[in-house]
């Protein structure tokens, strides 16, 4: 079904190489650092949205196909074109992303009423001093 | 109709919750979601019934064929998880009328229902699916859901565990998601069925290690499993108690299902023919799980915040049996799982019950020792209920906790590990002193000056006795739950080739 799965990722043929896929390890390695390195709450939830990003973007690569075009067929046409099926699956993925990221605002909103802050390690000074 | 059942389960509490807000009315929010609730029951009820007498079902939503459509297959070990989920939500669902009265105030019931609905609706779309990113989907239904219920624990410490439990599960999911992308990229498919045997051809590569890699440690997370448990404790201290029951006795256990059926039937005989036993690499953190689990739970000093960590090494039980490989260990873990799911949603309902007595809104609901003091004359009966759910998690023979470790035993004499066996009676030994903590402080102690002596009303007090009940009823008539449980653990077992 996949023209990728046996050189093991697309555009190898064209001598593109697999840089797009690099690009989507970086992209998810910012934003896990940005989660684990920010005391921040609202860049927090910002580094879980490039994670998610890096994710959809490697499933939006992995439907590409080389010379692939929309993939709309006509009758007669015999023109090769892109795996829908990845960049379909995104769609529920951005929806999923769009409702973490509305939950988590709306919980650092609360957070911040009741602490007065959303910087974590301020909290954290609170706790331990209650 | 019958045919219909399958995805009925899963539409009538996705279409109920969205009702529910739309009417906005406290009663009806309540009674809509009990009546849901009976009809998910029975209908999982029959379905299991279904598919023990005439084999598995296979509904293809829409009438789209495996490979373009959704389908949910539903053989003996999802029926089972399906009647065990609905069965929970049930019970939780009688206790919930009173205890979300006082702990939530009321303009907010018709959410907190519609989203308890919610959340129950992406577990039992978890168990049912046939559709690998299916199970994403209704995985972020279910976590969001559990999110926002949490955060409604009216300690300002609620929505703050909300958040970190958000980020920790929403790096998890994602997790998951890669693992999917992996799989759709090696084999062109996410029906589970197909991968099934379209994996082992290609098992061999980077690409399906990493697949898995990325699948185990997403469901680890929510899981709780430890090292990845740190969301847990707070979660549980702080959401409100029905809460705490319905996720504490669901969610993790739904979680355990979907590491199960990736270990065994999706990666299966792919995983099983390595050199290194991969499967293998769970032990040593359900030995830890088990261990700091218990210590730590030995230290708390609030009741809620100890059964929570608790629940971390019954965590840990539930993957040793999944670690050993074997049909007996599998056995215990499902045994396991379906116990732990009784006996911890019942003692969290016990203090349901002494929080809707005892505790006030300024301490966030929350139980501490000192409220369990005397416990046994203010609330004789539902001092009684954590006396008998208590006995349950040590596994005292005659409660379903011991036909559990018996089987985690029997895995671990089989697996050639007879030394985890002295182990396992240790950790008992261990959750004998948390226990006992509570109990001596409940019995032993005599309650605060001009304290009231009355008991939790009958509307909590039955459906504490029903979960805790069960966990004894199933302790001495073994047999219809160790014949299902064998069952699904053969089915498991075969299905991804592994025996």
């Amino acid at each position: 079904m996949f023209a990728a799965s046996t050189s093991g990722v697309s555009g190898t043929n064209s001598g593109q190489g697999v840089y797009n896929y690099w690009l989507v390890v970086i992209l998810m390695m910012t934003g896990l650092y940005l989660v684990l390195s920010r005391a921040n709450m609202v860049k927090t939830v910002i580094g879980l949205n490039l994670f998610q990003a890096g994710v959809i973007l490697f499933y939006v690569c992995m439907g590409r196909v080389d010379g692939g075009t929309a993939p709309i067929i006509a009758k007669g046409s015999e023109w090769a074109y892109s795996n829908p099926l990845p960049h379909v699956l995104m769609l529920t993925a951005i929806v999923v992303g769009v409702a973490t990221t509305a939950l988590a605002l709306s919980l650092v909103v609360r957070i911040n009423e009741d602490y007065g802050t959303i910087e974590e390690d301020i909290i954290n000074e609170k706790e331990v001093a209650s | 109709m019958q045919t219909q059942l399958p995805a009925l389960q899963i539409i009538v509490p996705m279409v109920a919750g969205p009702i529910i807000v739309l009417l906005r009315h406290r009663l009806f929010a309540w009674f809509a979601s009990t009546a849901v609730s009976v009809f998910t029951l029975l209908a999982s009820i029959s379905i299991l019934d279904h598919v023990r007498t005439q084999g598995a079902i296979d509904y293809y939503l829409g009438g789209w064929p495996q490979h373009v459509g959704i389908t949910y297959k539903i053989d003996v070990v999802n029926a089972f998880m399906l009647v065990l989920l609905s069965a929970i939500t049930f019970v939780v669902m009688l206790f919930a009328r009173q205890s979300v009265q006082k702990e939530i105030s009321e303009d907010k019931h018709h959410l907190f229902y519609a989203a308890l609905l919610l959340c129950f609706t992406g577990l039992m779309g978890i168990c049912i699916t046939g559709d690998a990113f299916n199970v994403f989907v209704f995985l972020e239904i279910s976590s969001l859901s559990a999110y926002a219920l949490i955060g409604m624990g009216s300690s300002p410490k609620a929505p703050l565990a909300a958040f970190r439990y958000l980020v920790m599960g929403t790096i998890g999911g994602t997790f998951i998601l890669m693992g999917l992308g992996f799989l759709l990229m090696a084999t062109g498919t996410l029906n589970m069925a197909e991968l099934v045997k379209l994996i082992p051809p290609v098992a061999d590569t980077t690409m399906i290690r990493a697949g898995f890699a990325f699948i185990a440690i997403g469901s680890a997370i929510k899981l709780a499993l430890f090292p990845l448990h740190m969301w847990l404790p707070d979660c549980y201290t702080y959401a409100p108690s029905v809460v705490s029951s319905f996720l504490s006795a669901t969610a993790t256990k739904v979680s355990y299902y979907v590491l199960v059926r990736a270990v065994f039937v999706l990666f299966g005989a792919a995983l099983f023919e390595q050199t290194v036993r991969m499967e293998a690499a769970f032990f040593p953190m359900a030995m830890l799980a088990i261990f700091v689990g218990s210590i730590k739970a030995i230290g708390q000093l609030n009741i809620k915040r100890l059964l929570a960590y608790s629940s971390v090494a019954q965590i840990g039980y539930m993957v040793l049996g999944l670690s050993f490989g074997n049909q007996d260990g599998l056995t215990g873990g499902i045994i396991h799982l379906f116990n732990h799911a009784l006996m911890k949603g019942g003692l969290f309902l016990v203090l349901g019950c002494v929080a809707y007595q005892i505790s006030s809104k300024d301490s966030g609901w929350q139980v501490t020792i000192d409220d369990m003091k005397g416990l046994g004359k203010r609330m004789p009966l539902t001092a009684f209920a954590f006396v008998l759910g208590g006995l349950s998690m040590i596994g005292v023979p005659l409660t379903a906790g011991f036909v559990s470790k018996w089987y985690l035993a029997l895995g671990a004499l089989k697996a050639g590990m007879w030394w985890v066996v002295p182990l396992i009676l240790l950790a008992s030994l261990l959750a004998v002193l948390y226990i006992w903590k509570v109990v001596e402080a409940a019995y032993f102690q005599e309650p605060p000056e001009g304290a009231e002596c009355k008991d939790a009303p009958w509307g909590l007090l039955v459906p504490t006795y029903l979960l805790i009940g069960a966990s004894f009823y199933f302790g001495i008539f073994t047999d219809p739950m160790l014949s299902s449980a064998r069952e699904a653990a053969d089915l498991l077992l075969t299905a991804g080739g592994v025996k």
